[in-house]
């Protein structure tokens, strides 16, 4: 009888273990990958990866500048710096162009912040890193091409 | 042992919020030299910054963040002592965040 208690018992504890990995691990994932746009981070080509990030391909110049190295001597590794004076930004994405998947990453601006954003990105080879604004549901657009002599995925 | 280092200075009204976060940013595309394998993806999706429990910033990240990422940004109406809260989540799940004082 005492045997089949502890059987018992085990049964109960690995049935909670499992219930607790669902819910730790499992869910959470999901939820998360619910609000990343993973459409807009697997494209492939600059004009798909803009237009599910930014929901539109073409963009008029703005008064954006971006500061980064003309030449990369480590593509992994490439500070990038964008910053505009446009007023009402919603958000602010970082493209390289020939990256197999050209979005970098995209910021989502609150009410206060500032159209300032700055951090380092990988770069596979010489490409043009491009910059979109979307302000007042206006796209705007900057570029500036950064070579690099060693690329960045290879690691 | 937070993951994530942070600044933020108040002056002229504006706050500039500096931050480095250690993570290996795997982009899964990399063999292992050992063993031949594939290195899975391992990368931060998402990073918040709150200010006084309001957001100021979502950032989206790909794997084409370098590894140990940094992040600046800046924002308007931040004062000397205000709490400013930063986390992230990644592609597996896990999650950290820091708080720290607007000196």
């Amino acid at each position: 009888m005492s045997m089949k208690r502890r059987t018992f018992l085990k049964g109960t504890l690995a049935a909670g273990t499992v219930g607790m990995a669902v819910s730790a691990g499992l869910l959470t994932p999901r939820a998360v990958m619910a609000a990343w746009p993973k459409d807009a981070f697997e494209a492939k080509s600059m004009d798909d990866a803009m237009q599910a990030t930014v929901g539109g391909t073409s963009a008029s110049a703005g008064d954006i500048s971006i500061k980064a190295p003309d030449i990369a001597e480590n593509g992994a590794v490439v500070p990038v710096t964008v910053s505009t004076s446009i007023s009402g930004v919603e958000s602010i994405s970082i493209f390289a162009k020939e990256n197999a998947n050209p979005l970098t990453s995209s910021y989502m601006l609150g009410g206060n912040t500032e159209g300032f954003v700055s951090t380092r990105i990988k770069m596979g080879k010489t490409s043009d890193v491009i910059a979109v604004v979307k302000a007042d549901g206006k796209l705007y657009n900057a570029t500036k091409e950064v070579k690099v002599t060693i690329g960045g995925c290879g690691g | 042992m937070s993951s994530i280092k942070v600044r933020a200075n108040a002056q002229g009204g504006s706050t500039t919020v500096k931050c480095l976060i250690s993570h290996p940013m795997e982009t899964g595309q990399r063999k292992d030299s050992k063993t031949g394998k594939m290195i899975p993806a391992h990368f931060i999706q998402e990073v918040n910054a709150e200010h006084n429990g309001s957001n100021v910033l979502t950032a989206l990240w790909g794997p084409a963040i370098s590894k140990n990422p940094y992040l600046s940004f800046k924002f308007s109406g931040g004062n000397k002592g205000d709490t400013l809260k930063i986390s992230w989540v990644d592609n597996e799940g896990k999650s950290d965040s820091v708080e720290t004082k607007i000196g």
